[in-house]
């Protein structure tokens, strides 16, 4: 029996283990960095012990701390989570030398699925269907080849190349990025299948040799190999298939003698043929999908079977309804899904049953890293939450987790919510039509959900009237004996500087208003808009009468910025200084940093010639690379950062000479 | 208390007519506010504006806090008279920072800023207001100076404006002067008096005499710059304290230094909680008679503008052709006298005389709202003293301490004028309904006596009188008479602070009470209350 576990996770995934810790009365020990002290995961636990520090080199990924912090906190076992060492042999041999228990597989068992050509080598000997491996790179004649590094996981370092000039760069990048996160640059490649959907069949392993396949999860809605839309069952999978899939995926556990929880990868193609892609032998991020269909705790079952329990079950359970989940990240995909960091002022999703705890009927479940006011920093995955929607048919679970993200209020960060949305209502995604390059087709998923110009006006202009309401007086706001002028008030949004005119008349009704680029006189004509009534407006509600439809705007004013929520979305509006300061003009040539983050490679040296797009070096930001390359040509004046520097957004990478 | 019962009935003719009637009152005084705005018209400002400046009220809009009510003051000064509706001046109350300030602006699309008769009446009259209220005074100054073809009637008495400004400091009325463009010989000693002054670069020339003067004093060849630039004044002189960038940057400059006033009202807060009169302000339209010889009921003006409607009398079965009592407006207390038939009896005056005793002993601001045609004559009331009451009242009225507001919500004729605390018994605000009258009596009133009076003349003199060249007369002194007894013309003449829509009487009352609020406010001493 364990009596006290302690998590080697952080945000939604230690969070979620410590849930079931609590159903089951388990005792819970959690780990912390620097950045981490105010974190939810961390007053969730009963213990906490502090990694001193931030960088996941220094705090997450130091074994002989998670080791060492289980001992001063009493712990008697380690669950590793779902990131940083979870598929680590040398921390689950270290855990297991301390006398701890480790939950999951063997050290050996890790050692084996870590290593991915020899994974595909082990399932093509059980007769699993694998795609060739390229390990000697220059010798690839047949493209597109996908670039892989031979350790790790996730969709981490991979490139595509279509051709051999291609080759080189995405070698070299993935080749580093192997370096840099898994400490091993080796990479192969293997063919690059278009169109392929990513379909996963979920495993639970006891030590008595059960192996229990728990259906199939397709993740093919992805972005950078990272997946954001998960769903099980795929709606790519027949009865047949999935049987397939899952003898195959048992075979493959079983060759291996995985135990606990684990998750066999498959890539399908648009012919139905699969093929074998690794073992991740740890709980998946998206295992909720499969905890709705089979109404399973998996990580209940993973604890026990750690504590040598056999599976209470010799087959599956029945898969009932559908299940689908989606992340929600701190990051634009409007550009290049750079990351987004800050305060997040507000987190709020409505109508959640659930969190962290598989649904016990129809209906939503949260998985959040964060709440109001937690801090989205630079040093971890920008993931904020997972919104998982169990429903019984595959278009009311993608309607239900539309609508529910749509009236989510997120404010603070810049997130891929609009996005999910607009994927999610998309007939191509709606009809099962999901493979890994949907978002590259459909370029129309970008655009944010409020786009339309009287929806974008009337947040405007609700904006301005909930300001104007909190600074109502004594007498009638902006009274005037001799009207001239309307109110006004800019905002920087999401279609760029507006102003804001607006009139009430005696009684307090709205007289007269308008939206309109800045730099008009202000005795310009505002009366030349959609008519619309105030029915009432606070400091934190405006409610319009649009044309006879009535809107509620909610707003939250948080220092400069309106964060506007309407059913058709959000608009974030930044007030414009009345009387703005002078701002020095950026010097000409100067190259800034586009995201905080760490130079990971500087390309050039100072005195250097450079063309324009010419690549100068390399951010890494939130596990993520940003190249930064050359706006124009000239001489390369200044590099004044070095390999390692901490930058924030906003400072000079380099300075070029025009010429 | 006491919460008034309206029984205006909206739908009865006299109503409809009523309201009828003051429309078209509102519609002549909007077209007169749009004379004023258009200030020297679509030219002149499209050249100021193509010259980068922002017109006199942008200037006000910018200096204000956002949707804060700003009250103008004296906006159709200058009507009907042979210069410009506005005076080139634009002015009031609003608030800056949170501190309520009169704000006077020259408007220098109005023969750039060149100061007339009725821009120095309007601009000591602004002056005035912050003084007697304890308003800080910031002053947008955009002006060529003097009118020159008027300047017998400005030059002279145009020196009070340099005393008040300095006097107000003695005062300690902080006194803050933006200077946009010209402000020239003397135009140099409103920043010259001024606490604060800011100065917009490349724009504001501040010089005893320009650069064509001086050539002609002494011979030196100079140029605007260096004689009266912003930023020689900046460095050089030390006359600017601030040196804007821009126009904007200056208006940002004069609130951050109003921020830094540190300014309290001294007078007490308001009750917190208000409540709205119960009956809407949209019946004052047709509550007012459109014949002045009608009277009507002031409760019924009560209840759409008291705190409440509610309304407590005094003596309320004593000297019933005048209303008094106390109620709330905004949330500060007034008393009240209205005038509810016309005329003021002997009972009347001296229940006035004691209630503006009462209310000087409570401290409590007093509000007259006129609607009278004098006291009463005739034999009977001579010789029960009317001339000695209506002395007491008059007594009273003018050495009375606590602040009074009067507003003209009908006639204002004869001593009735000077008993309900006209112009010239000073009251802090005196505002007038576009219906209302003053003179020393009614149009036909006077033509008649006139008439009577040369009769008497002719028989005196045994002279035959003649009918035909008396009707004529008659005829043009009634409407002389009605011409200049209208409220625009008499606000034209600085004779009031405002011609005002009867709709926004209770927020102009309340932004007037507050700004009285700035100030102590305190009743006379002396002697005990007489009985009446």
């Amino acid at each position: 029996m364990i009596k006290r576990l302690l998590v080697a996770d952080r945000g939604e995934m230690a969070r979620r283990i410590f849930a079931t810790c609590r159903a089951i009365g388990m005792e819970t020990v959690a780990v912390y960095s620097d950045a981490d002290t105010q974190a939810p995961h961390v007053r969730e636990a009963d213990y906490a012990v502090h990694l001193p520090g931030n960088a996941p080199s220094a705090t997450y990924l130091r074994g002989d701390l998670m080791v060492a912090a289980a001992r001063k906190a009493g712990a008697d076992a380690v669950h590793p989570g779902c990131g940083f060492l979870a598929e680590s042999p040398d921390f689950a041999a270290a855990v297991l030398d301390a006398g701890l228990r480790w939950v999951g597989p063997e050290p050996k068992v890790l050692a084996l699925t870590g290593d991915k050509l020899a994974a595909k080598r082990m399932a093509a000997d059980l007769g699993v269907p694998v795609l060739p491996s390229y390990v000697d790179i220059e010798r690839i004649v047949d493209f597109p080849v996908l670039v892989k590094p031979a350790v790790g996981r996730g969709g981490r370092g991979m490139r595509i190349a279509r051709d051999a000039e291609g080759l080189a760069e995405a070698v070299a990048a993935a080749r580093r990025e192997s370096a840099a996160f898994f400490g091993d640059g080796t990479v192969f490649a293997e063919p690059y299948i278009d169109r392929a959907r990513h379909v996963e069949v979920q495993i639970l392993a006891d030590a008595s040799g059960t192996v229990l396949p728990l259906g199939e999860r397709e993740c093919s809605i992805q972005r950078r190999y990272q997946k954001i839309i998960e769903e099980s069952p795929s709606p790519a999978v027949s009865p047949a298939l999935r049987e397939q899939l899952c003898a195959a995926a048992v075979a493959a556990a079983r060759a291996v003698s995985h135990t606990g929880a684990g998750t066999v990868e498959f890539l399908l193609t648009p012919s139905g043929e699969f093929y074998f892609v690794e073992l991740s032998p740890r709980l998946a991020v998206d295992h909720a999908v499969t905890e709705c269909v089979f109404g399973l705790d998996l990580v209940r079952l993973q604890l026990l079977v750690a504590e040598g329990t056999p599976l209470p079950m010799t087959g599956p359970p029945p898969m009932r309804g559908h299940g689908m989940e989606v992340r929600l990240y701190a990051e634009d995909p409007a550009y290049a899904w750079l990351p987004s960091t800050g305060t997040l002022h507000r987190f709020a999703v409505p109508e959640v049953a659930i969190g962290f705890r598989p649904l016990i009927q129809p209906g939503l479940r949260l998985d959040a890293a964060v709440e109001d006011g937690s801090v989205v920093g630079v040093h971890y995955d920008p993931m904020l939450a997972k919104l998982v929607a169990w429903a019984p048919s595959r278009v009311e679970a993608a309607r239900l987790l539309a609508g529910t993200l749509a009236r989510s209020r997120i404010h603070g960060v810049v997130t891929n919510r609009d996005l999910l949305v607009r994927m999610l209502r998309h007939p191509v995604f709606l009809s099962g039509a999901t493979d890994t390059g949907v978002l590259d087709r459909h370029p129309e998923v970008f655009v944010p959900l409020v786009s339309g110009m009287d929806t974008g006006k009337l947040s405007c202009l609700a904006a301005a009237l909930a300001a104007a309401a909190g600074r109502r007086g004594r007498f009638p706001s902006g009274w005037r004996n001799v009207a001239v002028l309307p109110q006004m008030v800019g905002y920087d949004g999401p279609s760029g500087p507006v102003e804001v005119g607006y009139r009430f008349d005696r009684s307090g009704a709205l007289a007269a208003w308008s939206v309109r680029p800045p730099g008009l006189s202000g005795t310009a004509d505002i009366e030349d808009q959609p008519l619309v009534a105030v029915v009432c407006a606070e400091p934190d509600r405006v409610s319009l009468d649009v044309n006879g439809v009535r809107m509620d705007f909610a707003v939250h004013r948080v220092g400069d910025v309106s964060y506007v929520d309407s059913p058709e979305g959000l608009v974030t509006l930044t007030e414009l200084a009345r009387f703005p300061l002078p701002v020095p003009a950026p010097a000409e040539g100067r190259l800034m940093s586009p995201v905080p983050g760490t130079v990971s490679r500087i390309l050039v040296v100072p005195g250097q010639r450079v063309d324009a797009g010419d690549l100068l070096m390399v951010l890494e930001a939130m596990t993520l690379e940003h190249p930064v390359y050359a706006p124009g040509a000239g001489l390369l004046a200044e590099v004044p950062v070095t390999t390692g520097s901490r930058v924030e957004s906003g400072a000079v990478l380099a300075v070029i000479t025009p010429g | 208390m006491t919460a008034l019962m309206s029984t205006v009935d909206t739908r009865t003719p006299s109503f409809v007519d009523n309201a009828e009637a003051m429309r078209e009152r509102l519609a002549e005084l909007d077209t007169a506010l749009a004379a004023a705005v258009a200030g020297g018209g679509a030219r002149y400002t499209e050249r100021h504006h193509a010259r980068g400046k922002l017109l006199a009220r942008e200037r006000i809009e910018l200096l204000l806090d956002r949707d804060c009510a700003f009250l103008e003051l004296c906006p159709v000064a200058g009507w009907g008279t042979d210069h410009p509706t506005g005076a080139g001046v634009a002015g009031g109350i609003g608030v800056v920072e949170g501190v309520e300030c009169v704000v006077i602006a020259n408007d220098p699309t109005v023969r750039g800023g060149a100061v007339n008769p009725y821009s120095l009446r309007k601009t000591q009259r602004l002056g005035r207001i912050a003084a007697q209220n304890r308003l800080p005074l910031i002053n947008l100054v955009e002006s060529g100076g003097a009118d020159l073809p008027t300047q017998s009637e400005i030059f002279i008495p145009g020196g009070a404006v340099f005393r008040d400004l300095t006097a107000a400091s003695a005062a300690r009325l902080p006194t803050i002067a933006v200077v946009f463009g010209n402000a020239t010989a003397g135009g140099a000693y409103v920043p010259g008096m001024s606490d604060y002054t800011i100065f917009v670069d490349r724009q504001a020339k501040v010089f005893l005499a320009g650069p064509p003067l001086v050539k002609m004093a002494t011979g030196e060849e100079t140029d605007d710059e260096s004689l009266g630039g912003a930023a020689m004044h900046a460095t050089t002189s030390g006359l600017a304290d601030f040196l804007a960038r821009d126009e904007r940057d200056a208006i940002g400059l004069a609130r951050m230094v109003v921020r830094r006033l540190n300014w309290r009202k001294a007078g007490p807060a308001p009750r917190a909680d208000v409540a709205p009169p119960r009956y809407p302000a949209e019946e004052l339209l047709g509550i007012p008679s459109a014949d002045l010889r009608v009277p009507y009921d002031p409760r019924e003006i009560l209840a759409r503008i008291l705190d409440g409607s509610e309304f407590d009398e005094f003596k309320p079965r004593y000297g019933t052709a005048l209303v008094t009592g106390w109620g709330e407006l905004h949330g500060y207390p007034v008393g009240v006298l209205a005038n509810a038939r016309g005329v003021l009896f002997s009972a009347e005056a001296q229940k006035a005389a004691q209630f503006i005793q009462l209310a000087n002993a409570s401290a409590t601001p007093l509000l007259f709202l006129q609607n009278t045609t004098g006291y009463m004559v005739g034999s009977a009331y001579e010789q029960a003293g009317i001339i000695k009451h209506g002395a007491l009242m008059i007594n009273a009225v003018a050495n009375s301490r606590v602040p009074h507001l009067t507003l003209n919500i009908g006639a204002s004729y004869g001593a009735g004028n000077y008993g309900m605390c006209g112009r010239a018994f000073d009251p802090r605000f005196l505002f007038a309904w576009p219906n209302a009258k003053s003179a020393v009596m009614g149009g036909p009133q006077l033509a008649g006596t006139m008439e009577i009076v040369a009769r008497q003349a002719a028989a005196a003199r045994g002279q035959p009188f003649d009918e035909a060249a008396a009707a004529g007369l008659r005829t043009a002194v009634e409407a002389q008479i009605e011409t200049e007894s209208a409220a625009l013309f008499l606000s034209g003449r600085l004779y009031d602070d405002g011609v005002i829509d009867p709709r926004d009487t209770r927020t102009v009352l309340g932004i007037a009470l507050s700004a009285v609020h700035s100030g102590p406010v305190e009743g006379a001493g002396g002697f005990g209350v007489f009985r009446m």
